[in-house]
C-alpha cells in the first residue's frame, strides 16, 4: 500500500509538471505564409453536438474546398473547449491570440463566452467569425469590425417564429417565459413580432429559473387560455422539458401548437419525433432543405454521434470558405497583418456557398442570408433517420435580420 | 516562521518571479487568483473546521461589484478590487452570522443555501448583465499612474496583491487567534470551557475567509475584463474545495498547490475537450483513495514538517 500510494503521488507530481513544460513546445517559429484558425466551442457539454467536433470537422472541409493549401498557403486548425465558461474561454482565445499568433476565432457558443472573445479579437486586430452565439447584440451595440455574426441570432429567431408563425395560421399566443433577463428580451420581441402581423397575445406566466421542471401547471394554464400557439421564452433543459410535459399532456396532439425559440436539430433529435412532432422553429440551414445543403451533408461525410449537420456547423463551413477567398483576394500577409482589413474584405465579396446559398455581409457585422420556419414532423410523415423539418414559410434575406438602422451599432451610426 | 516553510516560501517567490518570462502570464494570473480563492477557503475549512459550500458567493459578488466599480464608476483598479472585497466582507459578515451557529453538514448546507440565493440574485439583478456578465471591464492604470493594460505589468500587481494577501492568512493562522481557531477545530466544548466565544471566533475567521475570497474574485474580474454568472455559481464553491482537497487541507501551501494542477489541468486539457472533466474527476477519486492529505499534505508527512 505504501508503494502504492507513493507511485500514485510521483505520477500525480509527474502529471501536474507535465503540462508546465508543453508551452514551451507552443514556441514554434511563425511561419509568414501559415493561416492560424483556431475553433473555440463546446466540447463536453450541451452545445457539444450542434457545435463541438463537428464545427472543426466542417471548418475542415470548408479549407479542404477552398482549395487554398494547393497554392502554397499552410492552413492551421486546433479546436478547444471553453466549457461554456467565460473565464476558461478568455484564457484560451488569449492564449491562442498573444503566444501562438492565430489568426481566426470561429464559432464559440454562448453569448457570454461570445462577447468576452469580440472584445479580446477586437483589441488585437484579429478574425472573430461568430457561428454558434445568439445574442444580437454582436452585431448591435458589441459590434466590432473584427466580427462577423454568421448564421443566426436572436432578433432573428424572434422575428422567424414570431412573425412567420401568424402568417402561417398561429393567430393567438400564449407564452411560457423564464424569470429572467434573457427569457423576458425574448418574450418582448416575438410579442412584438406577433402583434405587428396581426396576432394576438392572450396571456402570459413566468416560471422561476433556474431550477423549474415542473411546467404542468403553467401547460395546463396555458392550454386554458385556449391559444392556438403557446411560445416558449426559454432555453435549454427549460425549453426540453416543457416540449416534454406538453406531449405528454397530448398539447400538440389537440391542434395547438408549440413554438419553440432557442431549439436546434439536435434537440429534435434528442427529443424524438413522438415528443417534438408539431413544434414550430426557425433555423437558416436544414441538411434536408435542398439539393445543395444535401450535397454539402454528404461531402462532410460522417459526423461524430452520426449527427446530421445543425446550422451553427454549417455557419462555420460557410464562414471559413468565406474568410479563405477574401485572404485569396488580398494575400496572405496582409489579411494576417490586419483583422479589420481582412472582415471589410469579407464584407466587400458576396457570399456564395451551398449551405446559405448566395448571402452578403453587412457594415455591421451581420451576415445576411435567408431564414426558414420549419414545423417538426409527425413519426408518419417522416420517411428516415434525421427526416424530421416540413418546410412552413421561407423567410427572405432581406427580411429576415433586424435592420441595420436599428441596432444601435456604433460602426454604422458614423 | 519554521526553516521548511521558509523555504517553501522562498520557493514560491522565486517561481511567481521566474513565472511569468517562461509561462503565459495571463494563465499565471488566473493561477493566482485561484491560489488565493482556495486559501481563504482553506482558511476555514483547514484551520476552524468549516466546510463551507458557498464560497462562490464572495467571489462571485466580489468580482461582480469589482467589475462594476471599475466599469461603471470608473474607479482605479485598486480600489475596484477592495471595494469587491469589502462587498464580501459585507456579505460574509451577514451570512456567516446565520451560518455558525450551526456545524457540520448543516452548516454546509445553510452556505450553499445562501450562496445559491446569491446566485439567484445575480440572475435576476439588472446591473450583473444577466447571463452575459459584465464584459470588457478596463483594466484602467494603478493609482491612476501604472497602465495595467500590458499583461506584464499587471502580473507583478497581481502577484503582489495575492502575496500580501497570503502573508497575511500566514500571520491570521500563526496569530494567537490563530491558536485559538485550531483548539476551537479540534475540540469545541473544550475551547468554551476555556472561557472563549467560540462564535465570535468562528465569525470572524468567516469574515475575513469571504473577504480575502472576494478580493481574489475582484482580481480576477481585472485580470480578464469579465464577471459572470460561472464565478457566482455552486461548481464554483466545490472548485474550492477541489483544489483544497488535491493541494492539502490545513496547509499553508497546500490550497495554492492545488490551485497550480487544477487549472493547469482545465487549461491544458482544453483541447482534449470532454476528456477535461473525466481527468479532474479521475484525479478527485485517486487523491482521495491514496493521498488524502492531498499533494503537499503527504509532503508534509513524509517530511514530519509543517509547510
Amino acid at each position: 500500500m505504501a508503494f502504492n500510494r507513493r507511485t500514485l503521488l510521483a505520477g500525480a507530481a509527474a502529471g501536474a509538471a507535465l503540462p508546465l513544460v508543453t508551452p514551451l513546445r507552443h514556441a514554434r517559429a511563425q511561419a509568414a505564409n501559415t493561416i492560424r484558425i483556431g475553433v473555440l466551442n463546446d466540447q463536453s457539454g450541451l452545445y457539444r453536438d450542434l457545435s463541438g467536433p463537428g464545427s472543426t470537422q466542417a471548418v475542415r472541409l470548408a479549407i479542404q474546398e477552398s482549395g487554398i493549401t494547393t497554392r502554397g498557403v499552410n492552413v492551421e486548425v486546433v479546436e478547444a473547449d471553453h466549457q461554456n465558461r467565460p473565464d476558461v474561454g478568455s484564457t484560451v482565445v488569449r492564449q491562442w491570440l498573444d503566444r501562438d499568433n492565430f489568426d481566426v476565432i470561429v464559432d464559440v457558443p454562448t453569448s457570454s463566452v461570445a462577447l468576452a472573445v469580440n472584445t479580446l479579437v477586437r483589441e488585437r486586430n484579429k478574425v472573430f467569425l461568430c457561428s454558434g452565439a445568439a445574442t444580437s447584440d454582436l452585431s448591435g451595440p458589441a459590434c466590432s469590425p473584427n466580427t462577423i455574426h454568421w448564421t443566426y441570432d436572436t432578433w432573428m429567431l424572434a422575428r422567424g417564429t414570431g412573425g412567420a408563425m401568424v402568417a402561417a395560421g398561429g393567430r393567438t399566443w400564449f407564452f411560457i417565459t423564464a424569470d429572467y433577463a434573457f427569457g423576458h428580451a425574448l418574450e418582448r420581441d416575438v410579442s412584438a413580432f406577433v402583434r405587428n402581423a396581426g396576432g394576438q397575445v392572450v396571456g402570459s406566466v413566468r416560471t422561476p429559473f433556474p431550477g423549474t421542471t415542473d411546467f404542468s401547471s403553467f401547460l395546463l394554464q396555458a392550454q386554458q387560455s385556449r391559444a392556438q400557439v403557446i411560445g416558449l421564452a426559454n432555453a435549454g433543459g427549460d425549453t426540453i422539458n416543457s416540449i416534454k410535459q406538453a406531449a405528454e399532456f397530448g398539447i400538440t396532439r389537440r391542434g395547438t401548437r408549440l413554438a419553440g425559440l432557442l431549439v436546434f436539430i439536435t434537440d429534435v433529435h434528442a427529443l424524438g419525433l413522438p415528443t417534438s412532432q408539431g413544434l414550430v422553429l426557425t433555423e437558416t440551414f436544414y441538411w434536408d432543405l435542398n439539393d445543395r445543403t444535401r450535397a454539402f451533408t454528404q461531402r462532410l461525410g460522417r459526423m461524430p454521434n452520426d449527427v446530421r449537420p445543425s446550422m451553427v456547423q454549417a455557419g462555420c463551413y460557410s464562414a471559413v470558405l468565406h474568410y479563405l477567398k477574401a485572404v485569396e483576394a488580398m494575400g496572405v500577409a496582409a489579411a494576417k497583418a490586419s483583422g479589420a482589413a481582412a472582415v471589410e474584405r469579407m464584407k466587400s465579396i458576396p457570399t456564395s456557398d451551398d449551405c446559405f446559398g448566395e448571402g452578403t455581409i453587412r457594415p455591421d457585422g451581420r451576415k445576411i442570408h435567408a431564414a426558414y420556419l420549419f414545423q417538426v414532423k409527425t413519426p408518419q410523415e417522416s420517411r428516415g433517420p434525421w427526416d424530421y423539418y416540413k418546410l412552413l414559410q421561407t423567410i427572405p434575406a432581406n427580411e429576415a435580420f433586424r435592420p441595420v438602422t436599428e441596432g444601435n451599432c456604433p460602426l454604422v451610426r458614423t | 516562521m519554521p526553516n521548511s516553510q521558509r523555504i517553501a516560501l522562498v520557493v514560491l517567490i522565486a517561481l511567481i518571479a521566474i513565472g511569468p518570462f517562461f509561462f503565459f502570464p495571463v494563465f499565471l494570473m488566473k493561477v493566482l487568483c485561484f491560489a488565493l480563492y482556495a486559501s481563504a477557503f482553506n482558511l476555514l475549512l483547514g484551520y476552524v473546521g468549516l466546510l463551507s459550500f458557498g464560497h462562490a458567493a464572495y467571489f462571485g459578488m466580489g468580482s461582480y461589484l469589482s467589475a462594476h466599480a471599475a466599469k461603471v464608476w470608473g474607479l482605479t483598479p485598486e480600489l475596484a478590487i477592495l471595494t469587491g472585497g469589502l462587498t464580501s466582507m459585507a456579505l460574509g459578515a451577514a451570512f456567516g452570522f446565520l451560518a455558525i451557529r450551526r456545524q457540520g453538514i448543516y452548516f454546509a448546507m445553510i452556505t450553499l443555501a445562501l450562496a445559491q440565493m446569491v446566485y439567484f440574485f445575480c440572475v435576476q439583478a439588472p446591473f450583473t448583465g444577466g447571463e452575459d456578465g459584465i464584459q470588457a471591464v478596463p483594466r484602467g492604470y494603478l493609482f491612476g499612474v501604472l497602465d495595467l493594460r500590458s499583461d506584464f505589468t499587471l502580473y507583478w500587481v497581481v502577484a503582489a496583491i495575492v502575496l500580501a494577501c497570503f502573508l497575511f492568512l500566514y500571520r491570521i493562522v500563526h496569530s494567537p487567534f490563530g491558536q485559538v481557531l485550531k483548539a476551537i477545530r479540534d475540540n469545541e466544548p473544550r475551547a468554551t470551557s476555556l472561557g472563549y466565544r467560540t462564535d465570535s471566533y468562528k465569525l470572524i475567521a468567516f469574515v475575513l475567509s469571504a473577504t480575502i475570497a472576494g478580493i481574489a474574485g475582484g482580481t480576477k474580474a481585472i485580470v480578464f475584463q469579465i464577471a459572470t454568472l460561472t464565478d457566482v455559481n455552486w461548481p464554483m464553491s466545490g472548485e474550492a474545495v477541489l483544489m483544497t482537497l488535491v493541494g492539502g487541507i490545513g496547509t499553508m501551501f497546500g490550497p495554492a498547490t492545488g490551485a497550480l494542477v487544477i487549472v493547469t489541468m482545465q487549461n491544458e486539457l482544453a483541447e482534449f475537450g470532454a476528456w477535461v472533466t473525466v481527468i479532474q474527476g479521475a484525479i478527485f477519486v485517486a487523491c482521495v483513495l491514496a493521498f488524502r492529505r492531498g499533494i503537499i499534505g503527504e509532503l508534509q508527512a513524509k517530511l514530519r514538517k509543517p509547510l
